[in-house]
């Protein structure tokens, strides 16, 4: 079922910034689509995890994928009320970040069932092509209860 | 011989993401303790007080990342290859604690996996499996 442009335009501004969390790590929203979403992260000083290395950390990267695939995983069953947990996160780290960049990562809902949600995740830092990390998560969509007489 | 809680103080003073998050850790012999005291900042669900999923990731994974330093006390802090989070119950508004056991440490990688808990140890909220690479002795 498609959404229409502006629930999913709600979505989105919520999903980029509108945890504590999110807000707190300096999240930017770069787009939103039918069952995809996409999130950077500025880097910053106070994000790193090696002030030698000057490298985001690899818990923001995490923070990054699982947000990311959150509002994919919105972005998919935004046409009924619905509130999802998390089941699973997988993630390879292929690299680390080049130093004193942020990261941007692009998720996609490329299942969804009536229960639950597969997403795929990338991140990278300047290219596509040359990624930092992948995730593949799996989340559980619970939606309001029936009516009592259905 | 190194000291584990001089290598696990250097570890978290070093990083300024763990200050970020508000972390820190206690060690009783060589068994620590990670503790993340609640905070707003790591909210990720306003309407139930739910910590972020992503913080609760970062956690589990800064405490594998604090256990390796040390066990396996390195110059460079060591590389996550790959994690597994699972998430059990939401975290709560509580104060979250979070200990990793050091399944096989090898040459060059480590196997951790590591359990977060709050008000109960028998009660986990969320688990992490990971391999990481190993820094070279320092």
């Amino acid at each position: 079922m498609a959404a229409d442009p502006e629930t999913l335009n709600l979505l989105a501004q919520t999903m980029a910034g509108g945890t504590p969390q999110s807000s707190a790590l300096g999240f930017r929203l770069i787009s939103v689509s039918e069952a995809r979403g996409s999130i950077e992260v500025p880097w910053r000083e106070d994000l790193v995890v090696d002030p030698d290395t000057q490298v985001i950390a690899g818990g923001v990267v995490t923070s990054l994928l699982d947000h990311t695939c959150g509002l994919a995983m919105a972005a998919a069953a935004s046409s009924q009320p619905f509130s999802t947990a998390t089941l699973d996160l997988r993630i390879d780290y292929m690299r680390a970040a080049a130093p004193r960049l942020g990261v941007t990562c692009e998720a996609h809902c490329y299942k969804l069932t009536r229960t639950i949600g597969f997403v795929r995740a990338e991140a990278w830092d300047v290219d596509r092509s040359d990624l930092v990390a992948t995730a593949q998560a799996a989340f559980v969509l619970n939606r309001p209860k029936p009516e009592t007489s259905a | 011989m190194s000291d584990p809680a001089l290598e696990l103080e250097t570890f978290l003073q070093r990083a300024p993401y763990v200050r970020f998050l508000g972390m820190r850790a206690e060690l009783a012999g060589d068994e620590m303790t990670a503790i993340l005291p609640f905070s707003p900042h790591l909210v990720g669900n306003t309407f139930i007080q739910a910590l972020h999923g992503g913080v609760i990731g970062a956690f589990l994974e800064m405490t594998a990342l604090a256990q390796l330093s040390v066990a396996q006390p390195a110059p460079r802090v060591h590389k996550t290859i790959d994690i597994t989070i699972e998430y059990l119950r939401p975290g709560r508004a509580l104060t979250s604690y979070a200990r990793a056991d050091l399944r096989k440490v090898g040459r060059r990688i480590a196997n951790v996996h590591v359990e977060a808990w709050q008000e109960d140890r028998a009660q986990p909220f969320a688990a992490l499996r990971g391999h990481f690479l190993l820094s070279g002795e320092g």
